[in-house]
């Protein structure tokens, strides 16, 4: 009998390589006085009615498992939602499912709808976790490069051009992180028709569906037939400043629910209880709180588009999400190299654009959600590297 | 255009009107120009600072007056007010429902400081009939801003 000399981790693990990106990260946490624009969160900390509500949740000792999909009325809540900003109707005991986050709505999505060789046609540059949670379930990532020309929206002739027998789903992630771009309702109807033609899943992440300044997000569930094939990732972290409390939830057909359902309750059981009283407060009362703080985001947003501008660094318009997506072309670094000599240089923490994908080579991910006194200096010390390196 | 000015210069009055308008998608001039319209017709009345005295050491004594007044013919609540608001001691005067008319924040440097205000220059107005004095004891929050440090936000350096 021959002994097989085996490594620790799984083949399919073996299959997402160790992130480069991880060993800049610790360079910026060693970094003393570095000013950090690399953050993907709110600088708000939860409003606090809704950590009241947490909190009194505690005390009265609701401690204890929720039910698998998630609290009656939370489900309930979130169903009206749906229906009062979209107009989604969703059933709350079969189509509605509560979620550690969207990581956890995205992650059972793939392992629920995958088959070993199933492709998923994605946009690049997008969200790190796509790729990775496709991989993860066995299937395979179809990049489609998309461009600042574009406005980094994925085209539909694209994504058709990738359509083959093995084609499962479509993953969008708008409004984008990293790029900030959002999905225009035309160009959306478009990617719903390919989705239709060809019967593909659309797995649709729109965690940041209410950071959007001056236009309206789409939500492509909305679209004609496309409520059944869509399936619906949100959350509360961006809107309501609740990213440490990690919670989302996934809206999809009764099929789709039901199928993600097996792996969460065997996974997770619940979401955390006293995270999901918070998130009944947050879409009780939290209304307020989300349009204040998307009008604060867009003052800062409009001064951390026209500071890169000014400074040499060609950045197009991001309308939604809080990241601006500079090109650093004019430098002729690389995304890498730039963030790097950037914080060495001049101690500001950004993110390589190529972490998302290869169509983010030449640019870098600058977040505005953090003070307006540090986005200034942010900038000025930018502009004094762009100064030093332009070619 | 106007009204998100004032909420930005509420929020921190040295945002400059360069700062502003690339805030807003505005032009400095504009700006400028509508913050001296502002001023100049007292929709904004002053630029202040919310400062934690206890820091510095510097103690002040600050009391709340609950005034009650003697209605009488042709004397109403606005004169006597006014009576009351000219004193620079007087930081602010408002008029309430309830069991008291006036409300009164006075500050001094010691607590006789403020007594002697209360009882050689408030009470003695014509048409007050009585005054009930209490004696701040802490500040917890003051316009929107909670004193001592704070919360702290903390998040990770860099998150994707």
């Amino acid at each position: 009998m021959s002994t097989r000399v085996r490594g620790v981790s799984s083949q399919i693990v073996n299959k997402i390589t160790p992130s480069g990106i991880r060993r800049f990260f610790d360079l910026v946490a060693s970094t003393e006085g570095a000013i950090s624009l690399g953050v993907g969160e709110p600088d708000f900390a939860t409003p606090w009615h809704i950590r009241e509500a947490a909190i009194y949740s505690l005390e009265k000792g609701y401690t204890m498992y929720t039910s698998n999909l998630g609290m009656p009325e939370l489900r309930r809540e979130l169903a009206r939602y749906l229906k009062d900003s979209q107009g989604l109707d969703y059933d709350p005991d079969s189509e509605l499912l509560i979620t550690v986050g969207v990581s956890e709505g995205l992650d059972l999505a793939c392992r629920a709808i995958l088959d070993p060789g199933d492709e998923v046609i994605m946009p690049d540059p997008c969200y790190v976790s796509y790729n990775s949670c496709v991989v993860l379930a066995g299937g395979k990532p179809i990049m489609v490069p998309t461009s600042e020309k574009n406005n980094f929206e994925i085209s539909a002739a694209d994504i058709e051009a990738q359509v083959s027998d093995k084609t499962k789903a479509i993953m969008l992630g708008y409004p984008s992180n990293p790029t900030g771009a959002v999905m225009p309702r035309d160009k959306l109807e478009t990617i719903a028709e390919v989705a239709r033609r060809h019967n593909l899943l659309v797995i649709s992440d729109e965690i940041y569906g209410r950071l959007v300044y001056g236009v309206e997000h789409t939500c492509i569930a909305t679209l004609p037939k496309m409520k059944d094939s869509t399936i619906l990732l949100g959350g509360f972290s961006k809107a309501y400043a609740m990213t440490g409390w990690r919670l989302g939830y996934v809206a999809a057909s009764k099929e789709v629910i039901a199928a993600m359902f097996k792996i969460h309750q065997y996974t997770i059981m619940c979401a955390p209880t006293m995270a999901q009283v918070a998130a009944i407060e947050a879409l009780q009362s939290g209304e307020d709180d989300v349009s204040a703080m998307v009008e604060d985001y867009n003052r800062r947003r409009l001064f951390m588009v026209k500071g890169l501008n000014k400074i040499g660094l060609p950045c197009f318009e991001p309308k939604g999400a809080f990241y601006a997506f500079p090109s650093i072309k004019n430098t002729g670094l690389a995304s890498e190299e730039f963030a790097e000599k950037l914080l060495m240089e001049e101690k500001v923490a950004v993110v390589p654009g190529d972490a998302f994908g290869e169509c983010g080579q030449g640019y870098v991910r600058c977040c505005y959600a953090t003070s307006m006194a540090d986005i200034e200096e942010a900038l000025s010390r930018m502009g004094r590297f762009v100064g030093r390196h332009r070619k | 255009m106007l009204k998100e000015i004032l909420e930005i210069l509420e929020n921190d009055a040295r945002t400059s009107a360069k700062q502003i308008a690339t805030m807003t998608g505005g032009k400095a001039d504009e700006v400028s120009k509508l913050v001296k319209k502002a001023e100049a017709d007292h929709t904004i009345l002053k630029y202040k600072t919310i400062v934690n005295w206890d820091k510095v050491g510097d103690e002040q004594v600050s009391a709340l007056i609950e005034v009650r007044i003697a209605p009488q013919r042709d004397v109403g609540f606005d004169s006597i007010a006014e009576r009351i608001y000219r004193f620079p001691q007087a930081r602010s005067v408002y008029l309430l429902s309830g069991t008291y008319d006036l409300l009164v924040v006075v500050t001094g440097k010691t607590m006789h400081e403020v007594a002697e205000f209360v009882t050689k220059k408030l009470a003695p107005i014509e048409g007050i009939n009585e005054t009930t004095t209490h004696f701040m004891l802490k500040r917890y929050k003051e316009d929107g801003e909670i004193l001592g440090d704070g919360e702290e936000v903390k998040r990770q350096p860099v998150i994707l």
